[in-house]
């Protein structure tokens, strides 16, 4: 790797390798593909009733609604009926008898049209036993998974001992991924029982296995590609696998290419979410407000099924101390299984409830010793000998004093905190609050196997570049990254390097494009590539040109070999000449990581993120409105790779956070219908729900003490939490209303559930 | 009688004959004509994704207006040119919407994209100087954003509004204003049968006659709703008949003392004189749907569509509108709120359609208010809709309060006995507050649904109508709400 002072494309703010194609809707998703011809259309058939048996099911109509070519039961499935991404059987692609939540597919409609197969899906005849499902997470009693803890030191002792004793539960909302494009796939059959199949997904290898194992084929049979996703955040790690099975299911059945792009409505229904919690603490602390111990419950809704919930919560568990030392302490987790579709990875998997927790108990302790949030939670940062988390790892590369030191400055936290409070003292409706919170992110698939990651590199007679990798794209630049690694290696320029879709047949057994891990492990394994065609050329430079590999360097376009200058192109074709391999498949694995779950102990990440967020809102105590006025960020990305593109991932990630945690609202009814099923009900930030100063800066340093890509760290999901800031600047406003007492307010902050916080602060 | 709808693409004319009177207009781009650079994202015209622009002549020039492609119906675009993501560009050179998205980083996964880039261009060609953010924020409330946060599109507005309009479309203004007035007529159109039919009528007596003809037709003004029933409901309307066509319909007049809304007016055309009866009146317009919406969308079909949520009603009851609805040649006039009956039923008989609101204007003697709570500010459907007329002499007295709130009961409301408690009150006295405050609860038996708890609703009335009084009373709305200050919307005004 070249010293990292002289990079002549890495660090550069690159636009979005595919910009011009998105401004001119050139950009191909997979609805945009042009259809072969004789292309079906399928649509979803789902039982009417969250919990219950079916026991008639008549499709004599939608068989004979014009233009139905097939409807598909489970019974047409020739290999395994399960979509559930450890293939335990939990989640069929079709529910058979036993209806587990409303929105469950029990048919597939196959037609000309997409239109057609839609209405004809709604001429079906249900006949059901209904049994009173488990909506609401309060009536939750069965498991998804046993009851998980970690933990140390004698809680109730230490509880009984603490001056300070605090104790409360409350409610932070699940969060639908809105991707704007919806689940889709289209499978194209091939000879010999091959299927193809074009699939929007953040983990083509699940999708190939999960077709294979529907098809009762082997996975070699099956290809699985994407060029990229209108967004996944999480929604496309393991719920794409489910459209993609069935449209596979009916180019089986059919022989005919089919496509499954499901209904806006329909996906919001039929697709899991972030985990919704109940959350039960615990805490107490000096007089100060140095915590001594903290017992906390974090009771998940996982839905009906496992899917992910076993890292997602898990997750919940390592970031529920965020930044926080607790000398003593207990992490209990129950996973609640209810009559809703089963919840599901998102942007911070689990981490983002825990960090809402540890955040939350912060200003309890505050506002009840009546003292700013922010002096509370530098006392309980990690420093010096309190520096191990819960589960035993020690954080080794803290950087939280001096990156919220810069940002309490840069913000101008105290100032802004006076005016605030004068303000606050002579404004009756309105109020004004302030919050500063950190974040603190762990990297690296806590599951350990996924920390491994491949990428196939050629190098052609006319010096291009063809890359390839097991990260898929979904808007995150992780290919214009990985391909500035490479231009970088070979000195070229980016124009030279040609991205390509991901295809489970030129990089097989890949992980998720998921923990933000994209570019840490891929660009990684690109890295390797370059090095291991680069030292095959550099072996055919020495014997060739007697010059020594130190003497030779890549760069400007030119390769420079001792007294020699020629092209990148020359060089290849000097070396194809000579039958030297210009292809390599480069491989990589995270070092130094570790994770015992039955013993709660190892270091799960090889590294953290770490970021802050100062936020200031203004609510209306009469309507329980509010409006975000100021956000200033300071976030950690290591040495950037590409500044403009991480800029991009934490002003997304901070408008996804606050999203979910003031006017994104899922409301199920007592029948367990999703109520909040579109935009027109489910709502994500606009445009003008972000203030004007809406500041957001990279943290110099020399970057992570860890060997990672360039010293890059990576991005993608801890900004989602520095929008917990604007959730605690709503409780500091409401704070205001009395002082020495803690708002009762859950997440998401609506309207009505501010509004109901300030009536309890006058009723308390 | 005209057998086919013609609309203006990329220069050319196309004339369309079997026209289904269900297709859409993003379904013709993608599926007919295979141009996929405009995205479904939610199909109810609430993501903003398949924004086109759809260009109007008017005076010689071409106007643009966003419109959501997935609830617009084909044959709703006669007469217009329908620019599309793809058109922008010339030959390799990025139009300069397009080119400063991708200098600011505007897009991330790219699906939103082309709708972005659509309404940008559309308030790029209808604004000529440099544009401010908050009328950014406004003409792209209408399209999400799950991945960059906005700050860079917005920067990539402000931008290419800071620079001189000389695209392509601008240089062809007058030439396709001259296409697009070639193409127009004054024929009714009729596409089908008199089983399945799309129908444009030309004039307000064939409406009546076809109308009357077809009592079970479906009226489409704007389709911002019956498009739904389409995409989302997969109801099978085999009948439609677009008013849009209706001469004069869609005029606004200001008769001095009154505006004369016809009911093919959109939001959009009828946005600036409710803004001059008062500018709440103009907030609340700026915040029904996003520009999309309003493009598209009417007043009269706010009103005529009964819904209890809808934004309008509540204010022009409250303004003491009137509204003309006509059955063959049988014209009849009502206040508004006598045309809701019961959720889901309105005072509107077989055959009978809504041609015009009559809505007076405030007298010098009359303080109006108006408040809109949503989860989210901008195109956001009201949890609650308060609106508020208080008439009120030299002393100080409430000679009249009409209150009338959407979001509250089955239909639009007004609160009657709220009204009566105020009457004859001083508008500071706050024992005559507190009584109205106690009459509202009886007035209204709100319910519970995804938007808002019942109990919200209803703290949220008392909430509104306190708002209004203590604005009325001489607060400055600074210190009373979060959004849409009288006086900072004065002071843009001016």
């Amino acid at each position: 790797m070249p010293a990292t002072d002289d990079l002549a494309v890495v660090r550069k703010p690159l636009p979005h390798d595919s910009a011009p194609r998105h401004v001119t809707g050139s950009a191909a998703y997979i609805d945009d593909i042009r259809e072969p011809a004789g292309t079906l259309h399928l649509a979803p058939g789902y039982a009417p009733i969250a919990r219950g048996r079916i026991t008639g099911l008549d499709l004599e109509a939608v068989r004979a609604f014009p233009g139905v070519v097939a409807v598909l039961t489970a019974d047409d499935i020739p290999g395994a009926n399960d979509v559930s991404p450890k293939l335990i059987g939990d989640d069929p692609a079709l529910a058979v008898d036993e209806v587990r939540f409303y929105g469950q597919v029990v048919f597939v409609v196959v037609a000309n049209t997409r239109d057609i197969a839609r209405r004809a899906a709604k001429k079906a005849k249900f006949t059901t036993v209904a049994e009173p499902p488990v909506i609401d997470l309060a009536d939750a009693v069965d498991t998804v998974l046993p009851e998980y803890s970690f933990g140390r030191g004698d809680i109730e002792g230490a509880l009984a001992a603490a001056p300070l004793k605090l104790e409360a539960s409350f409610r932070i909302g699940g969060q639908e991924h809105f991707y704007l494009e919806g689940q889709i796939a289209m499978a194209v059959p091939g000879e010999a029982g091959e299927m193809f199949v074009y699939s929007s997904t953040q983990h083509p290898s699940e999708v190939q296995h999960l077709v294979a194992h529907a098809l009762h084929v082997p996975s070699s049979a099956v290809t699985v590609e994407i060029r990229r996703m209108g967004g996944g955040f999480g929604g496309k790690e393991s719920q794409a696998s489910q459209w993609a099975v069935l449209a596979a299911l009916a180019a089986w059945k059919t022989g005919r290419p089919c496509k499954m792009r499901l209904d806006r409505d329909d996906d919001m229904i039929m697709t899991g979410k972030r985990h919704d919690f109940r959350v039960d603490y615990r805490v107490g602390a000096s007089p100060e407000g140095l915590l001594e111990v903290v017992d906390v419950a974090l009771n998940a809704r996982c839905g009906h099924s496992e899917d992910l919930s076993m890292g997602v919560v898990d997750r919940t568990m390592f970031h529920s101390d965020n930044s926080y030392f607790y000398p003593s302490c207990r992490v209990l987790t129950r996973r609640l299984r209810t009559n809703t579709v089963s919840n599901t990875a998102f942007r911070g998997f689990g981490g983002p409830q825990g960090m809402t927790f540890a955040e939350r108990m912060m200003d309890h302790v505050a506002y009840t010793l009546g003292k700013d949030p922010l002096e509370i939670r530098k006392a309980n940062f990690y420093q010096g000998d309190r520096d191990h988390t819960p589960y035993g790892m020690k954080v080794e590369d803290n950087l939280l004093q001096p990156l919220v030191a810069q940002l309490e400055a840069s913000s101008d936290y105290w100032a802004r905190r006076e005016a605030i409070t004068a303000f606050n003292a002579e404004s009756r409706i309105l109020k004004k609050g302030l919050a500063l919170t950190p974040v603190k992110f762990g990297i690296s698939f806590t599951l350990m196997m996924l920390n491994q990651a491949g990428a196939l590199l050629h190098l052609y007679r006319d010096g291009s570049l063809n890359l390839n990798h097991g990260g898929t794209e979904m808007g995150q630049g992780l290919f214009l990254k990985v391909a500035q690694v490479v231009a970088e290696e070979f000195g070229v320029d980016m124009g030279k390097v040609a991205i390509t879709a991901t295809r489970t047949d030129k990089v097989p057994n890949t992980s998720p494009t998921a923990a933000s891990s994209g570019t840490d492990l891929n660009a990684m394994a690109a890295l390797n590539a370059c090095n291991i065609i680069k030292d095959r050329l550099y072996t055919f430079i020495e014997e060739k040109w007697q010059v020594r590999r130190n003497q030779v360097s890549f760069r400007d376009n030119q390769v420079i070999i001792g007294n020699h200058v020629m092209s990148l192109a020359e060089l290849a074709n000097a070396a194809y000449v000579e039958r030297v391999q210009l292809s390599a498949a480069g491989f990589y694995k995270t070092p130094k990581i570790a994770w015992n779950r039955d013993k709660a102990e190892g270091r799960p990440f090889f590294y953290f993120a770490y970021g802050a967020s100062c936020s200031e809102v203004t609510i209306d105590t009469m309507t329980g409105e509010m409006k975000v006025d100021r956000v200033d960020v300071l976030h950690d990305v290591g040495k950037s790779l590409n500044p403009a593109i991480d800029i991009g991932q934490i002003e997304g990630g901070f408008v996804q956070g606050m999203g979910w945690l003031t006017t994104e609202e899922l409301v199920w009814d007592k029948q367990g219908r999703l109520r909040t099923h579109a935009p027109s009900t489910y709502k994500i930030p606009a445009a003008s729900d972000i203030p004007e100063h809406f500041r957001v800066e990279l943290f110099q340093s020399e970057g992570p003490r860890e060997d990672t890509i360039f010293k890059s760290k990576a991005v993608g999901e801890p900004p989602l939490m520095l929008g917990i800031s604007v959730f605690c600047a709503i409780t500091n406003a409401i704070a205001s209303l009395k002082p020495g007492v803690m708002p009762a307010l859950d997440a998401p902050a609506t309207p009505e559930a501010i509004l109901r916080a300030v009536r309890g602060m006058t009723a308390a | 009688m005209r057998q086919t709808i013609r609309f203006l693409r990329r220069g050319k004319i196309v004339e369309v004959g079997n026209v289904d009177p269900m297709t859409t207009l993003l379904d013709h781009l993608r599926l007919n004509e295979g141009a996929t650079g405009t995205k479904e994202g939610c199909g109810e015209g609430d993501c903003g994704a398949c924004t086109v622009a759809i260009g109007r002549a008017r005076h010689g020039k071409v106007v643009y207006e966003p419109v959501n492609a997935c609830i617009q119906l084909l044959g709703m675009v006669d007469g217009a040119e329908v620019v599309a993501v793809e058109d922008l560009a010339e030959e390799t050179e990025l139009h300069p919407v397009q080119a400063a998205m991708v200098e600011k980083h505007g897009s991330q996964c790219g699906f939103c994209t082309p709708g972005f880039v659509m309404s940008i261009f559309s308030l790029y060609q209808g604004t000529d100087g440099a544009v401010g953010r908050d009328e950014i924020n406004n003409a792209i409330a209408g399209n999400l954003c799950r991945c960059t946060g906005y700050r860079p599109i917005v920067e990539a507005a402000l931008s290419v509004c800071a620079s001189p309009r000389d695209d392509k479309f601008r240089k062809a203004t007058e030439d396709t204003a001259g296409i697009l007035n070639f193409i127009a007529d004054d024929s009714d159109i009729f596409i089908g049968d008199d089983k399945r039919f799309f129908a444009a009528p030309a004039s307000i007596d064939a409406l009546a006659a076809l109308y009357a003809r077809h009592p079970d037709a479906t009226i489409v003004a704007g389709a911002t709703d019956v498009g739904l029933w389409i995409t989302k409901q997969l109801r099978d309307l085999p009948k439609i008949i677009h008013i849009g066509r209706v001469r004069g319909l869609d005029g606004v007049e200001d008769t001095g003392r009154e505006i004369l809304i016809g009911a093919a007016a959109t939001y959009a055309r009828v946005e600036p004189f409710m803004r001059a009866i008062d500018p709440d009146l103009g907030e609340l317009f700026r915040r029904i749907g996003s520009k999309q919406v309003r493009a598209s969308g009417t007043v009269g079909g706010n009103v005529a569509n009964g819904s209890p949520i809808g934004d309008t009603p509540p204010a022009l009851i409250a303004l003491g509108a009137s509204m003309e609805l006509r059955r063959g040649d049988r014209p009849r006039v009502m206040p508004v709120e006598d045309f809701y009956i019961e959720y889901g039923k309105q005072n509107r008989a077989s055959g009978e359609f809504v041609t015009g609101l009559l809505v007076p204007k405030l007298r010098p003697d009359q303080i109006f208010r108006c408040y809109k709570v949503t989860k989210r500010f901008d195109q956001d459907i009201s949890a609650v809709m308060g609106a508020f007329r208080f008439t009120v002499d030299a002393e100080g007295r409430i000679q009249e309060a009409r209150i009338a709130y959407g979001g509250m009961a089955g239909t639009p409301k007004r609160a009657k006995r709220a009204e009566t408690a105020l009457h004859g009150a001083s508008i500071r006295d706050t024992a005559a507050w507190a009584k109205a405050f106690d009459a509202l609860r009886e007035d209204f038996t709100p319910l519970d649904d995804h938007r808002a708890s019942a109990s919200y609703r209803a703290e949220t009335a008392h909430a509104l109508l306190g708002k209004a009084l203590i604005e009325a009373a001489g607060t400055p709305s600074s210190r009373t709400r979060l959004t849409g200050q009288r006086e900072a919307i004065v002071h843009a005004a001016e």
